[in-house]
């Protein structure tokens, strides 16, 4: 019921109004009391203003070390582990990791094996890094002058599209054995990155994965974005991707 | 399940702004969500239901959501294009056209006593 009158009506906590509407549904009933005794205070503020502060802090602090931050975004098992453990070894770059993942240290212990710095943020039930997150992983890690940091984002192509972390480009990474629609059903990631890998190729054969389709969906959602397609495990096309994290450590 | 950091997001900055205006119960708090925030609007109000439960001064507070979308307007026709999504075609010559907006995330107001 209505805390402030009384009145019997159920209590929603949900309204819905689209623009141009200057009244709320209320499934069916309107509020007949005028709440004169409140008031309204007008707010105009972000919500992830938190977030996207501290986002600005972590970009400043890596352009002043000029560290190049690369947030790599896929769906589970697209790759991005056995990528970054390429790009390592071939970069000519010193590279850090941080690792997120909701569990374990699989990722971590996989990255230190190549002998690069890395960090585990381990988010328990939650579904992507944040900004504040960063802030405490690089603290840790002491970053070294002209470096890359390399953040592999939780696997998940749905919420690591609304959090900014701080870094200079998001990088999707699909792979053939996902499906060419991916895209078009969740469109948010591939408009919010600057680069798609289209990972696992040397998959192509035995899989029904159209790459033309991929992309042509991929850039309707974003006509900029850019594409490599690359077999982390071959190596084929990884000189591409390489050459365009060099490309991006110069700019 | 971004949509539950959304939520506590949310009612921070109505909690904080009813503090400062002397306010002792938040009863609604306005939001606007774009259509491109990649934000699902019933994961949101479920969030937000079990969310303002631990809240101080939002123990019954609405969540009123006012969507915005995206538009798209046609640079050669010079006219708007209703947006569907990512997509949007001009009405005049068919062609698809850019859309922009409809990223918005924005606590708008509370109404408090």
């Amino acid at each position: 019921m209505c805390d402030t009158c009384g009145c019997t009506q159920p209590d929603e906590a949900v309204t819905f109004t689209k623009p141009g509407e200057d009244h709320h549904h209320h499934n069916g009933h309107e509020h007949p009391h005028d709440h004169s005794h409140s008031k309204t205070v007008s707010v105009e503020q972000d919500i992830l203003l938190q977030n996207n502060l501290l986002a600005e802090r972590n970009r400043g602090f890596l352009k002043a070390k000029n560290i190049l931050a690369l947030n790599l975004v896929s769906s589970p098992g697209s790759g991005k582990t056995t990528l970054l453990e390429n790009s390592i070894k071939e970069l000519g770059l010193p590279v850090a990791v941080i690792e997120g993942d909701q569990q374990t240290l699989n990722d971590a212990n996989r990255i230190a094996a190549t002998g690069a710095p890395v960090l585990q943020v381990n988010t328990g039930a939650g579904c992507h890094l944040d900004s504040k997150m960063i802030e405490t992983a690089i603290a840790e890690l002491d970053l070294p002058q002209d470096s890359v940091l390399m953040i592999e984002n939780v696997g998940n192509l749905v919420c690591p599209a609304l959090f900014d972390l701080g870094e200079k480009s998001k990088v999707v990474i699909i792979s053939v054995t996902e499906g060419d629609d991916k895209p078009e059903k969740y469109p948010t990631m591939f408009a919010a990155s600057d680069l798609c890998i289209i990972n696992k190729i040397d998959l192509l054969p035995y899989v029904d994965f159209d790459v033309e389709k991929c992309k042509h969906h991929a850039q309707h959602a974003n006509p900029d974005l850019e594409f490599i397609e690359l077999s982390a495990t071959t190596g084929e096309g990884m000189d591409s991707w390489l050459d365009w994290i060099r490309a991006q450590v110069k700019s | 399940m971004h949509e539950m950091s959304i939520a506590m997001n949310i009612l921070e900055i109505a909690e904080q702004n009813a503090s400062d205006s002397g306010s002792s119960v938040i009863n609604s708090i306005e939001v606007e969500i774009g259509t491109l925030a990649g934000i699902e609007l019933s994961s949101l109000s479920f969030c937000f239901e079990a969310a303002r439960k631990s809240t101080r001064l939002a123990q019954s507070a609405k969540l009123e959501i006012i969507s915005i979308a995206a538009v798209g307007k046609c640079a050669d026709c010079n006219v708007d294009a209703e947006a569907d999504f990512y997509h949007a075609l001009c009405p005049e010559c068919g062609q698809p056209v850019a859309v922009s907006g409809g990223m918005d995330l924005r606590v708008k107001s509370i109404n408090v006593d």
